[in-house]
């Protein structure tokens, strides 16, 4: 039964059936799935991480404008809520990224077999110093970043809307979210770029 | 704690007049270093002696890590619980405080530095 179009290239139309259709779109599906190693891979670092990028974006730019001279009492009010949203969104973000990194992904990434990634990246020594700085540096350094992530948020959420009229703990504060966030960027960059040389499938 | 204060003649009118000592503040700030600096010893003791490397593995497939961050996280809380039993009420000032954590957490990331930690290795 020819009931539908598939377009080849710039202008090359031809009829294709049903049954191949579905065929091809079996094998898509199938081609586009995860495995379950790629599943929580993708949790640790992207669900998690996206989250994280979003509270440091959202902390930031609430931790910087929160200064009396540029707000309403109005603003105040409504920022200091998106304030802790977004610092609270981080930590969390922060803790679900090491604990699943390290509980549920890491025992895949060192298992003793040939084909986990340790076992590919020392098996050649080209590659060896992903592993014994890449790796060695990004999992324990993570650890840092929910740790002051948490303290950031507790300020944040033990001051509320008070926090504008403590500049000094506000600075003190903005000091300790970069450097959460820069631990988890030297975390997240050498995960990316392991992950590229050795991936976990 | 005045000297955290800004005056900025419109601020009191955004919120609630009580202010809160700033003790709790400080232990958590401290408390934060002290964990980062458990972390950088821990991971350097790792690597520096094989017994202490077997008690921190907790957990076969992910091997010494499971300790060094459980009990970093375990130091972390307990030292943050204590500090701010100690500070809860006091009007400390958290510039010392911060001082004094980013130096921790500057000990703890040389702590956690391959380059640094894997210098204890054991000569194989």
């Amino acid at each position: 039964m020819l009931d539908t179009l598939r377009v080849h290239g710039i202008g090359a139309v031809r009829f294709v059936s049903r049954e191949n259709r579905l065929c091809s779109v079996e094998k898509a599906v199938a081609q586009m799935s995860l495995t379950h190693h790629e599943f929580w891979t993708l949790v640790h670092g992207m669900v998690f991480g996206a989250v994280f990028l979003l509270g440091f974006t959202g902390g930031l730019e609430g931790l910087w404008s929160l200064r009396p001279h540029q707000m309403t009492p109005e603003g105040v009010r409504g920022k200091a809520l998106r304030l802790k949203i977004g610092v609270t969104a981080m930590a969390i973000a922060a803790w679900g990224t090491v604990l699943t990194g390290t509980w549920v992904v890491y025992p895949w990434y060192r298992e003793a077999v040939p084909d986990s990634p340790r076992s590919i990246l020392l098996a050649d020594p080209a590659t060896a110093e992903w592993h014994h700085f890449g790796m060695e540096w990004k999992e324990h350094v993570a650890w840092l970043s929910p740790i002051l992530a948490t303290t950031v948020a507790f300020i944040v959420l033990y001051y509320g809307a008070s926090l504008i009229r403590h500049d000094r703990l506000r600075k003190t504060s903005l000091v300790l979210f970069v450097l959460a966030f820069v631990f988890a960027a030297v975390a997240g960059l050498f995960g990316a770029l392991i992950t590229k040389t050795a991936p976990l499938v | 704690m005045a000297a955290n204060m800004d005056t900025g003649a419109t601020a009191p009118e955004y919120v609630e007049a009580t202010d809160k000592p700033e003790g709790p503040v400080a232990a958590a700030i401290l408390a934060a270093g002290i964990g980062a600096l458990a972390l950088g010893v821990l991971t350097t003791l790792a690597e520096a002696s094989q017994p202490i490397k077997d008690f921190l593995n907790f957990y076969d497939p992910v091997g010494p890590l499971s300790g060094k961050t459980t009990w970093a996280v375990a130091v972390w809380l307990v030292a943050w619980v204590v500090l701010h039993l100690i500070y809860r009420s006091k009007p400390v000032e958290s510039r010392l405080a911060l001082a004094v954590s980013l130096v921790l957490i500057g000990l703890g990331v040389v702590g956690t530095f391959p380059v640094f930690f894997q210098a204890f290795a054991p000569a194989e």
